[in-house]
């Protein structure tokens, strides 16, 4: 399906301002796993007409895998230029699909001059269904069993439990939650730039100990709403040889998928 | 002669204390070997974030067998201590039973016997943690981390609270048949003793020389236990008794992703980008006192005075290391022994002033001789161990501050973080992607 698409730089040619901004981040960008994620948000979005703009080439790294390595140096070069773009468009309003951008343009953005008001995707697409703009039924997924693997950096950083978990009760599945949630939730592994080195040595990598959790429950989905969530929980679904039978879905790919988008 | 038994308490009680306010100073000159750090806004919230969490303990129902023991220990703890007013009043003023002339009689009696009953429920508590430490298996609580003095710190505590419950329910016992017998005035009530161990001692018929020295014996036990469990709590994973407010009171209350940003990288950052920058200007008015000397934390001198109370309050009951994803996959690291290692350095630090006058450099550092690389760098940051800490201590905050270390002052990343935050800097973006594909997947299928 074609994509309608604009740039931050479009809309400002036009002189005039979209709904919001979606902060795409680096992974929703460029990792074939979460370009998914992307469009598939894009498509939601397209359909019920939100009016959104990305920055395109004017996005950079926010900044959250050098800060949590421990490099502040280039973690504020980073959020300043971007923050100086931002302001440029005088951004208000920012969504993204990924918790660690969230975090850091809502949480580390503001001492440094950029104030905007961020949303993460589920927490949007919530916000979009209580004003009655965006229906989500069932379909596909109903009866079916999901577990949800809550990001750390959207539940414990952030204290969002209930988005995603009201989003999935949408499309009447049946979700059933693992004994390490919400609160207590366990990491994937990704987190604090882990991401983009090895584990350090030790009886197993953490996205399989997380992933036998999830498999436990011999669920049909295992849903993230974290692209690297994603990419971890896949990993480990393809360590234990059930990718066939179960799939690691973005919430909004679910959303997309039920609309049959 | 008669007083020579005032004289002896006022001796032991002036000692007592006075050694306990000696600890307390040292703790808090060590404390203060940390920077400043502004913890003073949001007081109401922070006092009923102490109120909640460590009055309240709101955090231990988390786990509930644990969460009801520590509860009849604390709260017994608590109530008995004042007890120690009327030991206090006694002693020194020789009465018996003071406050029961305070109460008046039937206010007494209920309160000696609440004392009673919280008194049983502290054995309980003390009893079962006893177990669940040393035979039944609970893996925090036998990890190998715990050896040596650790363990043995937790199990003196558990003894020596034991002990002192013996020895105040013997204390009343002997008291109770002294009443009944008509040599001691009737004072109080106490269910307990006269269920269990008043009927075991009439088996023997005690005379009353005998009683009445075992019930001066179990008072002065006890009175000289409590001295000698205050003073024990400096060396002590105890602290926590005391410094769980303080703790729980300068608590992070920012979200909990919410990293502090560097105000000294920020202006050099600003001056970069800033094409009018003069590199030469001379710096504005008390601009140099905010540069810090260093990046990060190598050792305690570079933690703020926060977390250095967090290493001394920390229980190291090992909720934090038992919900750590890098701990429970094997790997070294443990929030737990962050904190822990935390307060053995900034001990050994203490000590080297106390013999020295000032500290002198003994050649080494929180960093490597205590902290290895290994452990930093498989931290997560997921923050289940803040979550986790029943008194909301912060071990990530430490874990942090020396991987800025690691980076910002001696570049010694892992080489596969190297090569991120070179392509976060060259090409904004962690992979090595050219920033003007960026929008490239909307226009592929
Ligand atoms: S933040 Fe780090 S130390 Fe704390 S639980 Fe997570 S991985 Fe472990
Ligand atoms: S940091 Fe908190 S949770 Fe961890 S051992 Fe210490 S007191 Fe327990």
């Amino acid at each position: 399906m074609d994509f309608n698409i604009k740039t931050m730089a479009e809309y400002a040619a036009e002189g005039k301002a979209p709904e919001v901004l979606f902060w795409v981040g680096c992974a929703g960008s460029f990792d074939d796993r979460a370009k998914k994620i992307t469009k598939a948000f894009c498509k939601i979005l397209n359909k019920i007409g939100v009016e959104f703009a990305v920055l395109g080439q004017e996005e950079s790294c926010t900044g959250d895998p050098a800060k949590r390595a421990g490099n502040e140096f280039v973690f504020q070069m980073m959020a300043l230029t971007n923050i100086e773009v931002l302001n440029a468009y005088e951004v208000k309003k920012i969504v993204t699909a990924c918790p660690h951008c969230f975090n850091t343009l809502k949480n580390e953005y503001p001492s440094l001059g950029g104030h905007f008001e961020v949303v993460h995707h589920t927490q949007f697409l919530k916000t979009l269904m209580e004003e009655g703009r965006l229906k989500i039924e069932g379909g596909a997924f109903k009866g079916k069993k999901i577990t949800f693997h809550d990001p750390c950096y959207l539940g414990r950083a952030n204290n969002e439990y209930e988005a995603p978990r009201m989003l999935l009760e949408k499309l009447d599945a049946e979700l059933v939650e693992m004994k390490r949630c919400k609160t207590n939730g366990l990491c994937c592994g990704a987190g604090g730039a882990q991401m983009f080195k090895e584990p350090e040595k030790g009886n197993k990598d953490i996205n399989i100990e997380r992933t036998e959790e999830a498999l436990s429950f011999e669920p049909k989905v295992i849903a993230t709403g974290c692209p690297f969530c994603n990419t971890m929980m896949t990993d480990g679904v393809k360590h234990f040889n059930k990718n066939t039978e179960v799939a690691v879905k973005d919430i909004v790919e679910l959303l997309a998928e039920a609309e049959d988008l | 002669m008669q007083y020579i038994g005032n004289i002896i308490f006022l001796i032991l009680l002036v000692a007592g204390f006075g050694l306990f306010a000696k600890s307390l100073l040292k703790i808090y000159r060590n404390i203060r070997l940390g920077h400043e750090i502004n913890r003073n806004d949001r007081k109401g919230e922070r006092w009923s974030t102490m109120a909640r969490v460590a009055m309240g303990q709101s955090k231990m129902t988390a786990r509930p067998v644990a969460g009801v023991l520590h509860l009849f220990v604390y709260v017994g703890f608590v109530i008995i201590n004042i007890e120690l007013i009327e030991i206090i009043v006694d002693g020194l003023f020789g009465t018996h039973r003071f406050l029961a002339s305070v109460f008046g009689h039937g206010f007494y009696s209920f309160f000696t016997a609440t004392l009673e009953v919280l008194a049983l429920l502290v054995v309980i508590g003390v009893v079962i943690f006893f177990i669940r430490r040393n035979f039944y298996g609970v893996k925090r609580l036998t990890m190998k981390e715990l050896f040596g003095w650790p363990k043995q710190d937790a199990n003196w505590i558990l003894i020596i609270e034991f002990a002192l419950m013996v020895a105040f329910f013997t204390m009343n016992t002997s008291d109770f048949i002294l009443q009944s017998r008509g040599v001691l005035p009737e004072h109080g009530s106490f269910p307990i003793s006269e269920m269990t161990l008043v009927p075991f001692f009439e088996i023997f018929s005690f005379d009353n020389g005998f009683l009445m020295f075992t019930e001066k014996a179990a008072w002065w036990f006890h009175f000289v236990g409590i001295l000698f469990f205050m003073n024990y709590l400096y060396y002590s994973k105890h602290l926590h008794i005391i410094l769980a407010f303080p703790s729980t009171w300068y608590a992070n209350l920012d979200k909990k992703g919410k990293f502090n940003n560097l105000d000294s990288v920020t202006k050099e950052i600003k001056l970069m980008m800033d094409p009018n920058a003069d590199p030469y200007a001379a710096p504005a008015e008390g601009a140099e006192a905010d540069v810090p000397s260093k990046f990060g934390a190598e050792d305690i001198f570079d933690l703020n005075q926060v977390q250095l109370l967090n290493a001394y309050s920390c229980t190291e009951c090992g909720r934090c290391t038992s919900v750590c994803p890098a701990n429970i996959t094997g790997k070294k690291l443990s929030p737990r022994l962050i904190l822990m290692k935390t307060r053995d350095r900034l001990e050994e630090v203490g000590r080297n002033i106390d013999q020295n006058g000032k500290f002198v450099d003994d050649g080494k550092k929180l960093l490597n001789d205590y902290i290895t690389k290994e452990e930093l760098w498989a931290c997560t940051t997921c923050n289940a161990c803040t979550e986790a800490c029943p008194v909301l201590l912060d071990p990530l905050s430490i874990i942090f501050e020396m991987r800025r270390f690691l980076v910002m002052e001696q570049s010694a990343a892992p080489q596969e973080l190297n090569l991120m935050m070179t392509n976060v800097e060259n090409n904004a973006a962690p992979w090595q992607y050219n920033q003007a594909d960026r929008l490239n997947w909307a226009s592929e299928n």
